[in-house]
């Protein structure tokens, strides 16, 4: 029980951890390109960064699941990078369908980011990484889901940020991705100063 | 079938023009995180440039046998199937480099950029042209990546491939230790992407 008990903790710390210090986008620059393409409204960034949290969260503990029980077995680590964008494409698929079947007001809403969603880095990012680094079952869950979130926030406050940047004068070689990287750089280096925070 | 464009296009195209980096900001992703130091962006960008020109290679020699709804498919699993051999080959003969690049080898399957060039280019063109398209847009690409990475090791670390520079190493010298940690790298790439446009708009002009 006791052993449990500390697992959680550390799939906490982890997911909190993933959340701020270590977030996935700030700084590892994973999924950078629908960061600085999508995150001109509030309302799609939202969009976007929700559909990143579920499929984030599912795809890391399925592909954990797969990567212990079929490719170790069989010896087959080098195949993961193929495996894994399989099983991230297929269960991108699947919730394209079940969505649309049972909560079209949610597929209008959420659909057209899905298949976006495939070629985001971040979504296989978390997945080495998990593999790399060697989290057990539950802390690769509270990565997983804190990594989407973690994602979802820097996105949100970006697009936040940039709507107000629509009224402001930037230097002409500056506008559009060079000024979205340096608001991008001001956030990260408010996100480091949580790092004091863990110890 | 659309007329290939001559090769010194291409090669320009690649270089300049056209540049990954700071016209099509694309692919940033996988590589921004291992600017912080040269060698390791160097290997990271001798990586991707080869996959990217074979992965253009393979496509366009199956573009009349792939199925158009499939070809994304097909294409993934084309990129996949050399980044496993880079990483394969990186593991057995620099296991210490494969250890720092860690998932970012992998992640080359998803970079932009690869599929970006299978899908614009190789796709619809012959063989050649494609090799050449794919080997001159990673190389566009590393060498914007790799200007990245020395700035930010000297103004971080005072070194240029872990050699100690004559100014910046010494005490004279404050190091901007924020230059090799994350933020250093938005700021280092936004930085360039402003200089290259300006540079851009101002050849336009004349």
């Amino acid at each position: 029980m006791n052993n449990i008990g500390s697992e959680v903790w550390l799939a906490m710390v982890t997911c909190f951890a993933a959340v701020f210090t270590n977030n996935i986008l700030l700084t590892t620059f994973l999924g950078m390109c629908p960061f600085t393409s999508v995150s001109r409204e509030v309302k799609t960034a939202a969009g976007l960064g929700g559909a990143v949290v579920f499929v984030m969260t599912f795809t890391t503990v399925l592909n954990w699941l797969a990567y212990k029980y079929v490719l170790i077995p069989l010896e087959l680590e080098f195949f993961r990078f193929i495996l894994f964008i399989i099983i991230i494409a297929a269960f991108v698929q699947f919730v394209e369908m079940v969505i649309d079947r049972y909560s079209p007001k949610l597929y209008q809403s959420l659909g057209i980011f899905l298949p976006l969603i495939t070629v985001n880095c971040a979504i296989l990012g978390a997945s080495l990484f998990m593999v790399i680094r060697q989290y057990s079952f539950i802390v690769t869950i509270g990565y997983g889901f804190g990594s989407g979130v973690g994602w979802f926030l820097a996105i949100l406050a970006m697009a936040g940020i940039r709507q107000r940047l629509n009224e402001s004068r930037v230097p002409e070689g500056l506008r559009g991705p060079g000024i979205t990287l340096i608001i991008a750089g001001l956030m990260a280096l408010a996100f480091i100063g949580f790092t004091g925070v863990l110890n | 079938m659309i007329p290939t464009k001559p090769t010194k296009e291409i090669m320009l195209d690649g270089l300049w023009r056209d540049n990954p980096i700071f016209r099509q900001i694309l692919g940033i992703c996988s590589t921004l995180a291992i600017t912080n130091v040269v060698l390791n962006t160097a290997v990271m960008c001798i990586s991707l440039t080869l996959v990217t020109a074979l992965s253009c290679l393979t496509v366009s020699f199956l573009r009349n046998w792939t199925p158009r709804n499939i070809r994304m498919m097909v294409q993934t699993l084309i990129i996949a199937f050399y980044v496993i051999i880079v990483d394969l080959i990186l593991k057995a003969y620099w296991p210490q480099m494969s250890r720092n690049l860690g998932p970012f080898v992998g992640l080359i399957i998803t970079n932009c950029i690869v599929m970006g060039r299978c899908e614009a280019f190789a796709g619809s063109n012959r063989p050649l042209p494609s090799f050449m398209d794919g080997l001159f847009n990673g190389i566009g690409y590393s060498f914007m990546l790799l200007a990245i990475s020395v700035v930010r090791e000297l103004l971080g670390m005072g070194t240029i491939l872990g050699i100690a520079m004559p100014y910046f190493s010494t005490p004279y010298w404050d190091k901007w230790i924020i230059m090799v940690m994350p933020p250093g790298a938005f700021f280092a790439l936004a930085s360039i992407i402003w200089l290259c446009r300006s540079m851009k708009r101002k050849g336009a002009k004349s």
